[in-house]
């Protein structure tokens, strides 16, 4: 795999989801996110976390974490790291 | 190209009906249309249907002829269209192409869609369908998700506020509240709009349209011959479907669509009308933010200057240029393939000075703006009293 480096992008836009779709019900509320990839390409990801200063607003920035069933999933570049909180990845991606 | 009349309009009202079935819906609005245009089912020579999921709402396929017979069509083509919530625009925009093209005279477009038997989360993944399955509905982007994320883009862009999109709910629920066949004939305050509960943050409930039960249908021909058939003819001026990228992320400025900006510019230049020229019309406001973009993009307003203008009441009832006086589909009800035909109904029902309650004081000229998806595809529609 690429350096993570290389998938890090800026927020373009995002909404925190509460009403979902039927197969991603047990995920809500959760925040998804339009960003700029360093490099040029535009995604639409998932922004990890649940606590208020997760939150990534317009022109955060974001890391990559991983790529699960072809979603790419990200967390805000300020906050700490999923190898810190181990447990978080296990409750928010279900 | 000939020039083209709607003769005849029919809906059924909008709103949850657990005792109907999809075809009911659709062969009740076509019988409507007929009727109103003093046409007979063997007269037809077309039928066009814009439906978006029946398959997906209600197990049913091949719905042209199944709606096109029990409506008394016997033997003529039939054909389903099918561009997400523009695919009754869509039906409309072939329709009038086949008679404007001299192949048909007496034409049927009608739309209809069956969405309440399902749960709302069943609903939300069938919209979902509308965008890209492989990269934006994979991730989990719902359409209210897509337009949200339009909407935090155009408030910081702009400075749009969530006041001025409340203000469209406003506006829209004030006049859905007159209109007999909306399906939420409530009015409601902007202390209301504002304290929704959320859908997809900055949208709340009273940002997003209903999911609805309905149909609409109209017979067109080509304009010479409407004294035939009625004295109540509208005509249509100019017609224009275009298509963009269905993946918002796909887009450069989500702010925008551009589908809607070419089709406007398209429609305007066909009917030789400019956007100052409109005195009334129905825009597809699937969700606030969306009416206040169709409103920047037709050149109503300058871009950026589509919340002000909408939270000033320029669009209202009684402003400069009234926008869904119908209720729009955040009030009156988003049945999605029904939505196409049914504004080109209300915007007839304006231009025939038979809008009631409702009626605004200018009403030769109206535009009718149906959008699929996030803006993959627009119709156009500019119609004239005649």
């Amino acid at each position: 795999m690429d350096s993570s480096a290389s998938r890090d992008g800026t927020v373009y836009t995002e909404t925190i989801v509460h009403s979902p779709p039927e197969q991603y019900a047990a995920d809500a509320p959760y925040q998804l996110a339009i960003i700029d990839i360093d490099g040029g390409s535009r995604l639409t990801v998932r922004i990890l976390g649940r606590e208020p200063h997760e939150r990534a607003h317009i022109g955060d920035r974001v890391s990559f974490v991983e790529e699960r069933n072809g979603v790419a999933y990200y967390r805000k570049s300020s906050v700490p790291s999923p190898a810190e909180e181990p447990s978080e990845m296990a409750r928010v991606l279900v | 190209m000939r020039p083209v009349a709607i003769i005849g309009i029919g809906k059924t009202a909008f709103g949850a009906f657990p005792d109907r079935d999809l075809r009911s819906l659709a062969v009740e609005a076509v019988g409507h249309a007929l009727k109103d245009a003093n046409v007979s089912p063997p007269t037809v020579e077309a039928f066009y249907v814009g439906n978006f999921a029946g398959p997906s709402f209600v197990g049913q396929n091949h719905l042209a002829p199944y709606i096109g017979t029990a409506a008394g069509f016997e033997g003529i083509p039939c054909t389903r269209f099918e561009d997400a919530c523009a695919s009754s625009g869509s039906a409309f925009f072939h329709a009038w192409q086949s008679v404007a093209a001299g192949i048909y005279d007496v034409v049927v477009a009608a739309g209809v869609e069956k969405m309440t038997s399902q749960s709302t989360p069943r609903v939300t993944e069938i919209l979902a369908g509308a965008g890209d399955m492989s990269g934006e509905g994979r991730a989990g982007a719902t359409f209210p998700a897509l337009f949200a994320m339009i909407a935090r883009r155009h408030m910081q862009q702009y400075g749009t506020t969530r006041e001025q999109l409340a203000a469209v709910s406003v506006k829209n629920h004030a006049n859905g509240a007159k209109n007999p066949q909306a399906h939420m004939r409530k009015v409601i305050t902007l202390e209301q709009a504002l304290a929704g509960k959320p859908i997809a943050e900055p949208l709340t409930v009273y940002d997003c349209s209903l999911i609805s039960d309905g149909a609409a249908a109209v017979v067109i021909v080509p304009a010479y011959q409407a004294q035939r058939y009625t004295s109540r003819s509208v005509r249509v001026l100019s017609v224009a479907q275009t298509s963009d990228h269905v993946a918002l992320d796909s887009k450069q400025d989500i702010t925008l669509f551009p589908a809607v900006k070419s089709a406007g510019a398209k429609a305007y230049e066909i009917a030789s009308v400019g956007p100052e020229e409109i005195q009334l019309a129905e825009l597809h406001d699937c969700f606030t933010i969306a009416e206040i973009v169709a409103s920047e993009d037709l050149g109503f307003v300058p871009k950026g200057d589509g919340g002000p203008w909408a939270a000033a009441g320029c669009s209202a009832m009684n402003g400069r240029l009234p926008i869904n006086t119908s209720g729009g589909l955040k009030s009156k009800g988003h049945p999605v393939g029904a939505t196409g035909v049914g504004q080109i109904c209300d915007v007839v029902m304006q231009l025939r000075g038979d809008a009631g309650e409702r009626q605004v004081q200018r009403h030769q000229v109206g535009l009718a703006q149906n959008l699929g998806g996030s803006g993959a595809t627009c119709v156009v529609t500019i119609l004239r009293a005649a």
